[in-house]
């Protein structure tokens, strides 16, 4: 195997010299990436970053074996990595609690990315394959784990060509460290649910089950189970290779490193990095999200998410605690801008019969609570309802709220609620009797249920 | 007097519920069922004095579906001693 002949901007030679086993290593993290981080020298659209490329970047990532790497999870700890995939969870302590599990452990890259207006964990798979497949190999020696599987939606093809291919390579130019394989996944968007996805993978539906047991206790074969989004993972790669002072070069104190965000406007679909903290106008302006008039407001955190006015997310640090103010959570990095002509109270009650759609059926609350509320949403949103409608919603989310099995519901209840208290004034109108003009035209992109659970 | 015990909760498995609306009939002033027949329960500790028909409700439920938890103070208490040791926070307030 040969180093590949050319050095990126920004690459240093020294980079290709780090040993196998050292990844961990203090002396190690005084290296210097170019700016953006997971997407420094991201590979054009149809160019292969190949293995010998990548590994002349970050060095050959330890094997997985029987002992656990307490100081890869101390380091871990120190970057304050927090998970990706939208809860936010200190990645340190998700490994500890899988390592501390007993006999051998299973690592899932979870790349399902299930929520329909989130597209960075696809095209980091797409484009990056090699930096997500070394972070959950860095996983897995971290837990002791002896099998890595990477689930990917079956509707994300290129991902899954992409994770192939460098899987492939692999198998050709090293020797195995690991038992890695690839899995496609069903294309609901509970799936991607760990519970579900861990019963997915021991040959069941993928829908949610009761914890505990957490994956982390028993998971897949009834292993401990770590469940990380590829992001995350991605990230990892890095922290291992450059060190936790250099990952807190960027982002705040309490939520360091960059994140990657999928912005939505009438500007079309981008994914973009930042830092946490950056404020929303800063992203939402990259994007070119505000070219226009100052738009009204912007879902934060996807479907899955919450309704802010716009120029209080523009306002805001893009992080948990700056994001908390204004009652919403940076989720998976989405940010969702309400088309100047769109009426946000049927985008509300479209996504929230996409919602119920989407309901894996399971507990009674979400299954037969989440129609309900659609159905009276969608009536405020033609004009059709009364004021005890909006009284009987506002009900509703407080008997439906933390009664399913998996967050589900919570999600639609939130949604919800911040739909009333965003567009006030349009529901006040809507009573009225005046809807809005955009009120017949659905604007937002939502997905139809799919029927498939394996 | 039945020896001391730690304070529990009632807790659903909302997947294995089936609505049959058994326990909010069993024990009304702590569990009501929502519009679509599925109970909701108090989250607090259950009060000594509907302890029994509390035991009652979650032996009598169809899909065994309620249980009891115990309760998340009671969790934290037991956590806050475990450290005690350690904390050199003697003073601190359970």
């Amino acid at each position: 195997m040969t180093p590949a002949a050319t050095s990126l901007p920004g690459t240093s030679m020294e980079r290709r010299r780090r040993q196998p086993g050292r990844l961990v290593d203090e002396a190690a993290a005084s290296l210097e990436p170019g700016p953006a981080r997971l997407f420094a020298d991201l590979p054009a659209v149809g160019e292969w970053r190949s293995l010998a490329h990548h590994r002349s970047l970050y060095g050959m990532p330890p094997a997985p074996g029987l002992r656990r790497n307490a100081r890869l999870i101390e380091l871990v700890g120190r970057a304050g990595l927090r998970g990706r995939g939208g809860g936010g969870f200190p990645t340190a302590r998700k490994l500890q609690a899988v390592a501390d599990g007993p006999g051998r452990r299973v690592v899932v890259a979870n790349a399902t990315e299930g929520e329909p207006a989130s597209r960075k964990d696809e095209l980091l798979a797409t484009r990056q394959p090699h930096l997500v497949l070394d972070g959950a190999l860095l996983a897995a020696h971290a837990v002791a784990a002896e099998e890595v599987i990477v689930c990917v939606d079956r509707r994300h093809r290129a991902a899954a060509a992409a994770l192939q291919r460098a899987l492939a390579e692999r198998t050709e130019q090293e020797a195995a460290s690991c038992d890695v394989r690839i899995a496609l996944t069903p294309p609901r968007y509970v799936a991607g649910e760990e519970t579900a996805l861990v019963q997915w993978l021991n040959g069941g539906p993928a829908k949610p089950t009761t914890a505990p047991p957490r994956p982390s206790e028993r998971g897949v074969g009834r292993r401990p189970t770590l469940v990380q989004n590829v992001e995350t993972l991605a990230h990892l790669t890095q922290i291992a290779a450059f060190g936790d002072a250099w990952f807190r070069r960027l982002g705040t104190a309490e939520e360091p490193g960059t994140a990657l965000f999928t912005v939505t406007s009438d500007a079309g679909s981008t994914v973009l990095e930042a830092a946490l903290g950056t404020p929303g106008g800063a992203v939402l302006g990259s994007a070119g999200a505000l070219s226009g008039r100052m738009p009204r407001a912007v879902l934060v955190g996807g479907y899955f998410g919450t309704w802010v006015p716009a120029d209080d997310l523009a306002r805001s640090p893009l992080s948990r605690a700056g994001l908390a103010p204004v009652g919403a959570s940076p989720g998976a990095g989405i940010l969702v801008v309400l088309p100047e002509a769109a009426c946000g109270l049927l985008e509300t009650a479209r996504i929230l019969r996409w919602y119920a759609g989407e309901s894996a059926g399971q507990c009674g609350p979400c299954a037969f609570g989440l129609p309900a509320l659609a159905a009276t949403a969608a009536e405020l949103a033609s004009g059709g309802a009364r004021p005890d409608d909006v009284a009987r919603l506002r009900c509703w989310a407080g008997d439906i709220e933390g009664r399913g099995a998996c967050r589900h519901p919570d999600g639609a209840v939130r949604l919800l609620r911040s739909s009333l208290r965003v567009f006030a004034d349009d529901v006040e109108a809507h009573l009225a009797g005046r809807p809005c003009e955009g009120s017949h035209r659905p604007t937002l992109s939502v997905p139809a249920p799919s029927k498939e659970w394996r | 007097m039945r020896e001391r015990r730690h304070p529990l909760v009632l807790s659903v498995d909302a997947i294995a519920c089936d609505g049959h609306g058994v326990c909010a009939e069993l024990l009304p002033e702590w569990i009501r069922l929502d519009d679509w027949g599925y109970p909701i329960v108090n989250p607090a500790a259950v009060p000594p004095e509907l302890l029994d028909r509390a035991r009652w409700a979650v032996s009598n439920c169809p899909a065994l579906a309620l249980s009891f938890r115990p309760a998340p103070s009671a969790i934290a208490a037991a956590a806050a001693s475990a450290q005690r040791p350690f904390s050199g926070l003697a003073s601190r307030t359970p």
